[in-house]
Formats: structure tokens, sequence, C-alpha cells
């Protein structure tokens, strides 16, 4: 029987199909970029150019400011227009830097020269991850180095490569693995090496057979990675639940995976890896899936980072009448209302969608399909209805902070309730309340 | 034949009451008398603006001598004179405290169509609020929901504080996710009704009435008490006098002087202020 997550989880209708066939094409750069200093979780990096000045490709443009945080690196060369604050996708206020183009890609001194790998050491290695600016890419941008260097009384025996794309729409580490299997492979081996474990598992979803047979032969030789093909159930690409349905452990509630031992990487991650370590190319593109019905020419783009969502519209054509832009997969994305947002390392998909369904809120019925669908074992009614009823006491017992926001039980909810949305209330509530203790 | 079930239940009746009797006595709990009293002299409300859980939670803090006398920022000095008076301690009456909302509501237009819950809270938490301003009150009402004592109405589709029902409890404060609520004695009647830390140029694009920083008031200010950091006007309310004098040189009319208003309304105090015992003995007649 092919392996799952064991609570909740729901089947949304794919729409793979748009794009998964389509080879990664390259995204000329625009004249243009705003790369924003924080696009990682942590700290926003620190500027290091003023306008006026001219930076080369792969030019660090903004340094990790503390441990928790990420470098910035220019993606094209060209010169600082200058830098301007603006929200960004999730309406806090971000730096950003804008480059103008000057269309030469020139990299910077010591970059894009391949380098011999097998001998470098983990600390190495985390070290050129860290210079490199890499962070998790399945969405959350949390900064790689970090996850790689454990503390010391946590013993992690487990790499997990998390090749579930379990989003629909999404296919741009689907498109990795086929047309960039042996550098995602090469990756995965050198976060291994980093890491300092013997056991690496790749959990794929089985509508990515291909990807599967293609990873399983090359690593058919080595008796440590195995790769697993798992049954197609969303959210399965979420860390806690490919834990559970590869090693059948639970995460503790509030904690993270290394306390039972594991460390989850993306496979975009582990491409990411590949190109700092052996091409020293520090992270300055990333594949995007830009999807939806309301784009004329759909496709996986390798796009730099700072390329702003207008210019990618244009380029790849938009339909009269659309109603959304979501950055991200329609699930977990983030509907954006600024086409001048730039693609950042975390954004994974651009869908642009005709119709933009709203509906009106009923009353809750009571059927538990929420509670069923939650992967966390939550009951999110009675967490929006603690919201709806300002019973901020209430909270703590029903665990809001627990929730990543997968969006499963608004999904199934028949009342249309805006679950996830109440949820998240509940979690700035329980933050404002901590904060004050 | 009536008689046995009469002697059953009578009996019972007798043993269960002087089983009463006896474990009330025996597990009798000393209660302070004045709790009671206490309690009857705060306003009731239960709105947690003391910081103890309610006003049971406050009674039993200040017979333990835990809160001042006029820790019941609601109750104002009235009942602040009560407690001492039933406590027997002297009390520093605080001065009355009202809500002012820092945001003048004229940006009605919105960035997006916003189709979640309609609380301010999770409004602002997409992508900073569906409001062309991003500073503004957008108008979801959070602060009508947390005000206690119905002090904060909609009117037009905007917050209005009812300074007269107002008790500066601080309940808006909290609930506001853009911290627009400030709370200031009512005698400061002159306040920046803006927060827009957005240059000129962008304040204007939206707001005809919001602070664009042009300093004009910090000219005008003869005490200093104005300055403009981060492209908003702040006021030091320590060195305010609320003359006024900002709020006729502002060219937006993002400062407002509320002393009119408020006389009109009078809500505001007499400069000549009662004296404590006079304030004193008038609660106590009131009360007899």
């Amino acid at each position: 029987m092919k392996r799952t997550f064991r609570k909740g989880g729901i089947h949304p209708p794919e729409h793979k199909e748009l794009t998964e066939w389509k080879a990664i094409e390259v995204l000329p750069p625009p004249p243009l970029l705003y790369i924003p200093l924080s696009q990682h979780t942590g700290a926003p990096a620190s500027l290091k150019v003023s306008p006026g000045d001219s930076v080369a490709m792969g030019a660090l443009i903004g340094e990790a400011s503390g441990y928790v945080s990420a470098n910035v690196h220019a993606s094209v060369s060209g010169k600082v227009k200058e830098i301007v604050k603006r929200q960004n996708h999730l309406g806090a206020f971000t730096d950003y830097v804008v480059i103008e183009n000057d269309g030469r890609d020139l990299w910077a001194e010591g970059r894009n020269s391949s380098r011999a790998y097998e001998h470098l050491t983990p600390d190495e290695i985390r070290n050129i991850i860290f210079e490199a600016g890499i962070v998790g890419m399945g969405g959350a941008a949390f900064p790689t180095h970090v996850k790689l260097n454990p503390p010391k009384e946590k013993k992690i025996d487990a790499l997990i490569i998390n090749g579930s794309e379990c989003e629909p729409y999404l296919t741009c580490d689907h498109r990795l693995m086929i047309e960039k299997a042996s550098n995602v492979a090469t990756g995965i081996l050198l976060l291994k090496k980093a890491l300092g474990v013997d056991k690496v598992i790749i959990g794929i979803e089985e509508n990515k057979f291909d990807a599967y047979s293609k990873m399983r032969a090359i690593f058919l030789s080595d008796p440590s990675v195995s790769v697993v093909l798992l049954k197609v159930k969303y959210p399965e690409g979420a860390e806690k639940q490919l834990i559970s349905a590869l090693l059948n452990r639970e995460v503790p509630s509030g904690g993270l995976p290394m306390d039972v031992g594991v460390v989850v990487q993306n496979v975009g991650t582990a491409y990411a890896t590949y190109e700092a370590v052996v091409m020293g190319r520090p992270l300055v593109e990333r594949v995007v899936t830009v999807s939806g019905d309301g784009v004329k020419k759909k496709g996986n783009y390798l796009i730099r980072i700072g390329t702003p969502i207008q210019y990618i519209l244009e380029a790849c054509g938009v339909e009269d009448g659309i109603k959304k832009i979501i950055m991200g997969g329609p699930m977990m994305g983030v509907a954006i209302s600024d086409k001048m947002l730039p693609v950042v390392k975390g954004t994974s998909g651009i869908l642009v969608m005709k119709g933009a369904a709203s509906y009106e809120e009923r009353e809750c019925v009571r059927c538990g399909r929420c509670i069923d669908a939650c992967p966390m074992g939550l009951e999110p009614t009675a967490i929006a209805r603690a919201v709806k009823n300002c019973e901020r006491e209430a909270y703590i017992d029903l665990h809001p902070m627990d929730c990543m926001e997968c969006g499963s039980c608004a999904y199934v909810c028949p009342a249309r309730i805006e679950l996830v949305q109440y949820i998240k209330q509940a979690k700035l509530e329980v933050i404002k309340a901590r904060q004050k203790n | 034949m009536l008689v046995p079930p009469i002697m059953i239940l009578g009996g019972l009746g007798l043993l269960f009451g002087g089983g009463l009797y006896f474990f009330s006595r025996l597990f009798h709990v000393e209660q302070d008398p004045r709790l009671e009293e206490i309690l009857s002299a705060l306003p009731g409300a239960n709105c947690g603006a003391c910081g103890f859980p309610g006003c049971s939670g406050l009674a039993s803090a200040l017979l333990e001598g835990k809160a001042e006398a006029s820790a019941c920022l609601v109750g104002g000095e009235e009942v602040a004179l009560r407690i001492a008076k039933i406590l027997g301690v002297e009390v520093k009456v605080r001065e009355k405290q009202v809500a002012v909302l820092r945001c003048r509501g004229s940006v009605v237009e919105r960035r997006f169509d916003y189709t979640g819950i309609k609380t301010c809270m999770a409004a602002h938490a997409l992508a900073g609020g569906d409001l062309a301003c991003p500073w503004g009150c957008l108008r979801y009402g959070d602060c009508v929901l947390a005000c206690p004592f119905g002090a904060i109405k909609m009117i037009g589709g905007f917050p209005w504080v009812d300074e007269a029902k107002c008790t500066g409890c601080g309940n808006c404060v909290k609930a506001c996710p853009r911290g627009l609520f400030i709370l200031e004695l009512l005698q400061k009647t002159v306040h920046v009704l803006c927060r827009s830390r957005e240059k000129a140029k962008d304040v204007l694009k939206v707001c005809k009435v919001g602070c664009i920083a042009c300093g004009k008031c910090v000219e005008a200010c003869k005490f200093n008490a104005i300055h403009v950091n981060n492209y908003i006007a702040e006021i030091d309310y320590e060195k305010c006098t609320s003359c006024g004098a900002c709020a006729k040189v502002c060219p937006t009319h993002a400062i407002l002087n509320f002393r009119g208003e408020r006389k009109e309304r009078g809500i505001l105090p007499s400069p000549k202020r009662n004296t404590k015992e006079s304030v004193l003995s008038q609660t106590s007649e009131g009360m007899e």
C-alpha cells in the first residue's frame, strides 16, 4: 500500500495537466527589477548598496543581519536606481532595491565558476549555502543554513526531500526533478553531507510517476537514499504531514521536525544547493509555474528574483477579464493587489484566474467536515466560533497555533465559512497575548 | 396510612437540614464585609481595563492592597473616592481620559475587493488591508465590538467616539490593528488625526486631510510640543497646552481642536475644578 499521512486531508482538482508537460523555459530578465531585502522568514537583510552603484550579477546587495536571516544578491548586472519602501505581498513594509538591467548579465568576480565539491566538509557546504542566500524554496522561505545546523542536543537521523508538490496547479518541482534530475540528486547528496545523516528519503506523489522513476533510477545503487511513492493527498507537502507519511513520526505541538530527528528540504532547495556549491551561483533565479485559466502561454519559467509580476504577465499574455492573481498555489498562496510585486525566493507559482468565487458566509451547520479534513487534528469550527464570540480564553485550548493554514477546512466547508481567516485571527490574538506576558 | 411517609420525609428533611447547618459551620469562609461594598461601588462592566480579571478581581486586589484606590479607570474619581472611603485610605484622583481615533476617515477607496471576514484585524492581516491608505481606519468596526460601554458607534460607516460615554478603559486601543486610538486626558483637546507615515505625495494621492509633514505646526507651536518624525506630526502631550495654534495653521486640517465640540456637549471640565472634599461630600450625599 502506498503511504500517506494519517489525519485529514483533501483531494482538490489538480489542474497540473496545464503545465505538467511544459519544459522549463528561460524568461529574459526585465529592464527593471525590484529585489526586496526581506524575502525570507526572519530578520530582513541589511542594505549593502546605495543608489547609483553599479552591481554585477550575483553581487551581494543585502547582508544577512542575524542568524535567522539570508543574503540577498543582485539577479542581473546593472545599476542601482533607487531604494524604495513598499508593501510586500503580506502587507509589511519592505525595502526594495530597484536595479536597472544593463542586459549583459555579467557575473560578479568569483561567481559562476564551478568548483570541486567532492571534498568539501559539512561546514564548508553550510557556509556556501549561507553565502548564496538559499532559503526553503517550497514557499515558507526559511533560511536553509539554519535548518542544516540543528542544535547539538537534537539527534538528526533522517533527511526528507520533499518532492510531493501537493498544491494544485504547481509543477515547478516536478519539472525540476525531470529536467535537472542529476543536478537535484547532487544537491540532495550535498545536503545529506552537510547534515551528516545516513538516511535520506525522497517523497514523491504518484501523480509524478515519471519524476519518481527518474529519481529512483539515479539512487538505485545508493542504499542510503530511498525514493518513496506517496498517495496523492493535499497537504502532503507540509513538513509535518510528510514526516507522518514517510516515517510515521508525529511532531509534537509547537515543535519542529528536528524534535523527531528529521530535517525536511524541498527539491527546489536541493537544486539551489547544487547551483551554489557546484556552479558557484548564488540564488538569483528560480522556476516558477505560471498557470491558471487567465494566462495564454502557461508554463514553467526560469525567472530572475525581483521580476515584477506585471512583466511576467506581459510576457506570457493574459486574457481579458482576469479577476484574481495568486502568488503561490491556490490553497496557500496569497491573492495580490499590486502587479508590480516581484517574484521572490519563495514564489513557486503565479496563478491568474478569470473567475473569483465569492460566497456569502452562512451559519455553521455542525457537519464536522472541517474536523475530518484538518490534517493537524484541530477543530476549525470551534476556533471560528470562539473568534466570532470574542472568547479569547477558549483559543488556547483549541491550539490555533498548530494550524499551518493549509485551507483544507475552508475547502470542504458547505457553509462557506472563511475558517482559515478566523484561525489566522485567533493566532494573531494568541501572539498578542503572549507578547504581553 | 399517611403517617409513615410523613415520618420518613420529615425525618429526612430534618436530617439533611441539620447536615447542611453543620457543614456550613464547619467549612465557614471568613469574608471581608468590605468586599461586597467595594463590588457594589465598582461599575460592574468587567472590562478588564484595570488589569485584573473583572471587577471582583479588582475588589479582592484592593482589599489585599495590591491595587491603588484609583485603579478603576472607568469609574473615575467618583468611584475612586467611594473606594477610598470604604478602605479608609488617601486617594490621588486620576483625571478623565478619553479615546481619540486618529484618522479622519476621508479615504474610502479600496485597493482590491476584500471578500474575507469583516473584521479589521483579519483585513489588516491580508496584504495590509484593502484600504487605499495603509495607515487609516479600515471601518470594519473592531473597536465598536471591543467597547464595553457602547461609546463607539458607526456613523456613516466610520467609528465615532462618544466622549461623554467613553471611560478611558483602553479596549479600543488594544483592538485596533493599526493602532489608531490614543488615550489622552479630556483637557488635551488638540490631536493630530492622521497616522500616515507616507510622504506628502503618497498621502495626497489617497487622502485630502492627511498629515503631509509640512512642518507648519512645528513652527507655530510656542511650546515645542509638536514634532515631525517619520513624515507624521506627533504631539508631546506633556508639553502641549491645547492652545490650538497648530490646528489653525494645518493646511490639510489633519490637526483638529476638539475644544469647541467638547464644550458644546458640556463634557469638558471647567478650568476651576471642584476640590476633592466637595466632590466627596457630593457623592456621599448622592449615596445616601
